[in-house]
Formats: structure tokens, sequence, C-alpha cells
């Protein structure tokens, strides 16, 4: 059912401002059999991820003689949706799982793993409006957590327009009866765009402004990103006498 | 059997003969077992395990539908378990492979024929309507002994589902009439308590969310099950990965309260004696009792 206002007095239904975040929790190194995993909390979105490899690439006709190839598979669990998914990818997933590769592969240094394969799993177990970028941003991390040589660590975060106001992160009504979203993954070193997709209604002036503040979420993501990382490797410095 | 696993075959018989396991366990202990509930909020339960690195997540989804033309007076229960890449380097994306699928079985044989969800009670009209339970299991990380994470997992999730009533009268897949038809059944209070509220019809026409309380799945006192395997002659509890895959026979046992014994199933080409079988029943009530205690813990009573 479609709430008369998504924003009043200035607040949205949540009660946050049009440019701050849902909470997010970010954990590095979870699973124990995976070369890097991360968990990730972005409002009620609850992702896992975990990166395999680089390992040889299998089948053989996968095998890039040059470089790695990037193989990210965005998976929903069957109990994260309101009514049970069909378990397996969907025309959904397999088109999300795609971007999401083809944003890593951009920070990766592929070049440095000829046929090999560097598999990512991600896996959302809650959803709430916004999986795909906070699956990136857990892929993100886990890759680290895996020790792949990358140029940058990616993340992800929308933006979008609500009663006609332009918003950073929608939430689950915001998405469904919201005007557009803008999902957008950056490298932040260099403000490089891996990932943007786009659906609904924006003018250009507007679309500028959605952008600008996706960017700012994606520098506030990444210092989260950066925090979860140096925790998992914190160093204890202590003299021994 | 190629050099590693013989190699390390050799290591854990050789720590056996001393008495010993790798992780330092006795031979009949589990690994440390933590239970967490409720841990997915779109589903109608949920449930994380973790016995010592196996992590497993299962979440319980509900829904109306028609019965099995073969029990038109039982509800629906569904299990399904995925060996998602994500938990092992060696499980592959695709349709579930043979292992998921005897999981699954296993799994749902244990709640099905320990009827710990009773399904007579979840028939809303004769061979029309019931209630569908769907059991998802989703394996996170595969440090061996899947069959206890998941059954216990299915277990707490189960305990802590609660029927979405007012998720189907929002879409109109369940009417007043369902309601009452559903309480001639079943006696249950508390469907009674639902739909002979004053307020019944105008929470339903302005569909008013957080007012109709969710009521949990009629469930019994479940047993529990325990997995020992045999590694030359020596039988190990909750195996670790290298154990299981080193292990030449494998035996599950579930018990109830009572201390009786309500499902066994032996896997791999190994055999066991009867001392041997008797030890695992020994060991799969012991640990039962503790794990049963840690179950009841983690749903809150």
């Amino acid at each position: 059912m479609k709430p008369e206002k998504l924003i009043v007095d200035g607040r949205r239904l949540d009660g946050r401002g049009p440019s701050d975040l849902r909470k997010i929790k970010i954990e590095a190194g979870v699973l124990h059999r995976a070369d890097g995993s991360c968990y990730l909390e972005w409002g009620g979105n609850k992702v896992f991820a975990a990166v395999y490899g680089p390992r040889e690439a299998v089948p053989r006709h996968i095998q890039n003689p040059l470089r790695a190839i990037v193989n990210a598979r965005y998976n929903m669990a069957a109990f994260s949706v309101e009514d049970r998914k069909r378990p397996g990818p969907d025309r959904r997933s397999v088109e999300i799982s795609k971007v999401i590769s083809e944003a890593l592969q951009r920070c990766i240094l592929t070049e440095q793993f000829p046929r090999a394969s560097v598999d990512v799993c991600i896996e959302v177990l809650d959803a709430e409006a916004g999986t795909r970028c906070a699956g990136l941003t857990a892929a993100a991390v886990a890759l680290v957590d895996a020790g792949i040589p990358m140029r940058d660590i990616p993340v992800a975060c929308a933006a979008g327009k609500i009663d006609g106001q332009v918003v950073v992160d929608l939430g689950k009504e915001e998405d469904n009866f919201g005007q557009a979203d803008l999902p957008i993954a950056i490298a932040p070193r260099t403000g490089e765009v891996l990932l943007l997709q786009m659906d609904g209604h924006l003018t250009v002036e507007e679309f500028n402004r959605a952008f600008d503040m996706a960017v700012e979420g994606c520098c506030k993501v990444s210092e989260i990103q950066k925090k979860a990382i140096m925790q998992r490797y914190h160093t204890v410095d202590e003299v021994i006498e | 059997m190629t050099v590693i696993p013989l190699l390390k075959k050799e290591y854990v018989t050789k720590l056996a003969e001393d008495g010993k396991r790798v992780d330092g366990r006795a031979f009949d202990a589990y690994r440390p077992i933590s239970i967490e509930t409720n841990c997915v909020n779109k589903a109608e339960g949920s449930a994380r395990v973790k016995i010592g690195n196996t992590q497993v997540i299962v979440g319980v989804k509900m829904d109306l539908g028609e019965p099995f033309s073969d029990t038109p007076d039982c509800g629906v229960l569904s299990t399904a378990a995925e060996l998602i890449p994500l938990a092992s380097p060696d499980f592959e994306a695709g349709p579930p492979q043979r292992d998921a699928i005897e999981l699954a079985r296993v799994v749902d044989r244990g709640v099905r024929e320990s009827e710990v969800v009773d399904i007579h009670k979840m028939v809303i009209t004769h061979g029309e309507k019931v209630w569908i339970v769907f059991i998802d299991i989703h394996i996170l990380d595969y440090d061996g002994n899947l069959f206890d994470a998941a059954s216990l997992g299915a277990l707490a999730a189960l305990l802590t589902t609660k029927i979405p009533i007012f998720r189907m009268m929002e879409s109109g897949a369940l009417e007043k009439k369902d309601l009452e038809a559903w309480y001639e059944r079943t006696h249950i209070e508390e469907i009674r308590e639902i739909y002979s509220r004053p307020d019944f019809d105008e929470i339903v026409a302005k569909k008013k969310k957080g007012i109709i309380k969710d009521i949990r799945l009629p469930m019994t006192e479940p047993p529990i099950s325990c997995t020992a395997v045999k590694i030359s002659n020596i039988v190990f509890f909750d195996p670790s990965l290298d154990e299981e895959e080193l292990a030449d026979a494998r035996l599950t046992v579930a018990t109830d309260t009572n201390g009786d014994i309500r499902a066994m199933q032996k896997g791999l080409a190994g055999s066991f004696t009867k001392e041997e079988i008797q030890g695992v029943i020994q060991g799969a009530l012991d640990n039962g009792r503790t794990i049963r205690q840690k179950l009841s813990e983690s749903i809150g009573k």
C-alpha cells in the first residue's frame, strides 16, 4: 500500500534526512572455508560475500590466456523476500551478477593471473531495497580479505527521487513508490564509475544532483569498508620488555 | 584416494590410536554449538546454526495452497537445501546436486516422520486449502557435519515460525470464513480470538499492520539428530571436514526427550559392529540432551 507521502517535514519515513544513509555494518573474514569473505548489513539488507581464487578457470574453454576472468554470482535466498522466491537464478539475478562482475573486474589486477578465475559469491539473506549495492560493497571487502591485488576498493550506493525530491540510499517504500532509482558503483580513489543503472524519471539537473549524492554516499560507505578491513588486520602495538 | 587425503588419514588414525583428535576434542565431543534465531526479518522463522566452523542458515516461508491429492487433510511441508558455492571451494552453482538432495531429504524426514509440525492442524478446508511450509537450508560455511547443523537449524527455525495470518488476509488469500473453518478443525483458541475481535473487519479493510498477532506453528517436542563417523575402527562424533572426508561409515541417530530412538540412518560403504552402534546410540543420547537444552534456550524457553 502506498503511503500518502514519502517525505514529511523534510524527514523520510524512517526519519532520515535527504542525504542520510541507512545504518551500515560490515565485518570482514567471517567464513572459514572461503579465501576471503564479508558480512554486511545495510538497513534491512543482510548479505554474505565469499571469494574463491584466483584458481584455475573451469571448464577450460572459458579461460582467458591473458588475464583472469571475474565471475560474480548474485543469489537471493528463497526466504529473503516477502513472498517466497523460487531458488536459483532468474533473469534479474543473472543481470545483476553480470554488472557486478564487470564492475569488480575493472578494479582487480586480472592480468596477473592468466587462465584463472576469481569467483565471487554474493548471498542475499534478507532483502530491503538496494541489494545490488550492498552485494557489490560486500564483495569488494571479501576480495580485499582474500588478498586479491586491486587498483582500488570498489563501493556502491544508490540515489533516487521520491516525492519530487532527490535523496540518497532509497529504503523499501521509497524504492517501490519513488520516481527514480540510480544505483552506482565507483572506484573511490579516482572517482571512476564502475556501475551505473537508472530507472524512473529524472531531469538532467536532477540526475546531476542524484549522481553527486550517490558518489557522496559511496565515499561514506568506503570509509566503513576500510574500517572493517583494518579491524580484521589490526596490529597490536606492544613492545615485549 | 589422492595423496593428500591419504596423508591426512595416516595422521588422523595415528593420533586416534593415542586417543587424540586433530582439534583436541574427545571422540564423543561436539564442537561448540551456537544457535541464533529470528535472524532474517522477511522470513516467517529463521535460525543460524554454527557447529565449530560449519555454518548454516535456515529460513521458513509459508503460503496457502492445495494439499496433495493423496493427503487431503494434511498441510504440506517442503524442504530444500542449497550447497551454494559461497560455502566451499568444491560447491558449484546450478540445480541441486545429489549431496544437496540427500541432505534436504534427511532433514525433511527428520521433520516429517517425527511429526514435529502438526500437519493435521494446518488444514483450512479439506482437500482445498492448506498451509504450505517451505524450509530452505542455506549452507554458508562447510566444515563437516552438515546433517546435524541443517536438522538443528530447521528445528530452531520451525520453533520460531509465526504463521503469517495478516499478510495472507492482506493479499486476500485468507478470509474470515477460512479462519472460522480452520478453528472448527483445530480448536486453536488463538484463531478464534483473531476473527471474533469486534474491530476485525475494520483492521482488514484498512490493512492496519501489527494489530493481529501471527500465531506460532503447532509443534511437538522434536527429536535431536547426532552424527558419528567411523575411521579405521574408531568412532568420531560430530566429524570435522577432514574426518568426514576420511570416513568409512557414517551413522545418524535421532533421539527424543524420553531417551527413545526416533530415526537412524547409516551412510557410506563401511560397516559398524553391534557394539559400535550401541556406542553411537549412547553418545547420541548424551549429546542430544545438551543440544536440546541449547535449542530450548535459543528459542527463549
